[in-house]
């Protein structure tokens, strides 16, 4: 199932809409770092409220997309990991390490607008 | 199987990607039959994923086989992956944190240890490698 991605002003706002097999997350993280230099985004917002489990293949796959989008000049944040997503994740030892993560669309639109100081004119 | 009570086993092949998702949802359902907490029933879904991944990586095709089982007035559910596939060569440093063959994060296995209450792995070049891990219902 594939991933919708909007654009929203400088950001992309990619929605998981159900589980995802891997070939999705990969088509997803192809998918957003090529829109990156199309619609010359600044920030991507990844929200994750709808995904069923964190595994290390999930989460390695979106701290790839995260690094991928940086080296070409977009910020990336993870919105609406669940409680029982991050319950799991702590269990497992999955930190998501530098990557940026904030509570909610509004929240990661908030993010964005600090850390690469332009405006989405929301 | 009686609409009311708990399946007794369930059997999922794993030879996509596919299966790695249908594998742990039916994990998930039967937690939630077994009276686990939502958080819980994440616990155990996260670990088929990353168990039936395995699978897949390592061996191509092998099958995850979910049962409930009962120790006293306990209730719990069993996970058992099962392939066989080459084997792992060495198994205690697939148990460590960091280590992975595919090359990726490496928390496959020590992850899913982390995740249950039990863990047992078996794994030799003849028969290829049975992971079997529980989760009890506290």
């Amino acid at each position: 199932m594939q991933v919708p991605i909007l654009k929203q002003g400088p950001y992309l706002i990619a929605t998981v809409q159900s589980a995802l097999t891997d070939a999705d997350m990969m088509q997803l993280r192809d998918a957003l770092v090529a829109q990156v230099g199309q619609h010359r985004a600044r920030g991507v917002i990844i929200d994750v409220t709808a995904l069923d489990v964190m595994d290390s293949f999930a989460a390695g796959t979106l701290q790839d997309v995260a690094h991928m989008a940086r080296l070409r000049g977009a910020e990336t944040v993870i919105v609406g990991i669940q409680p029982d997503v991050a319950f799991a994740m702590v269990h497992m030892g999955l930190t998501l390490e530098g990557v940026a993560t904030s509570l909610d669309l509004e929240a990661g639109l908030a993010h964005l607008d600090l850390s690469t100081g332009v405006s989405s004119h929301r | 199987m009686k609409s009311a009570e708990v399946a007794e086993e369930a059997r999922v092949t794993v030879e996509s990607d596919r299966d790695i998702v249908a594998a742990r949802m039916r994990g998930r359902v039967m937690a939630t039959e077994l009276g686990f907490s939502s958080a819980v029933a994440t616990l155990v879904a996260t670990a088929i994923s990353e168990l039936a991944r395995n699978i897949l990586l390592y061996a191509r095709r092998g099958e995850i086989v979910l049962a409930s089982v009962e120790r006293g007035d306990r209730r719990g559910l069993k996970v058992v992956a099962r392939d066989d596939g080459p084997g792992i060569a060495d198994v205690a440093q697939a148990m460590q944190d960091g280590f992975s063959t595919a090359g990726r994060l490496g928390l496959g296995l020590p992850g899913v240890r982390r995740l249950m209450d039990e863990f047992e792995v078996r794994s030799s070049p003849d028969v290829g490698t049975t992971v079997t891990v529980k989760k009890w219902n506290s």
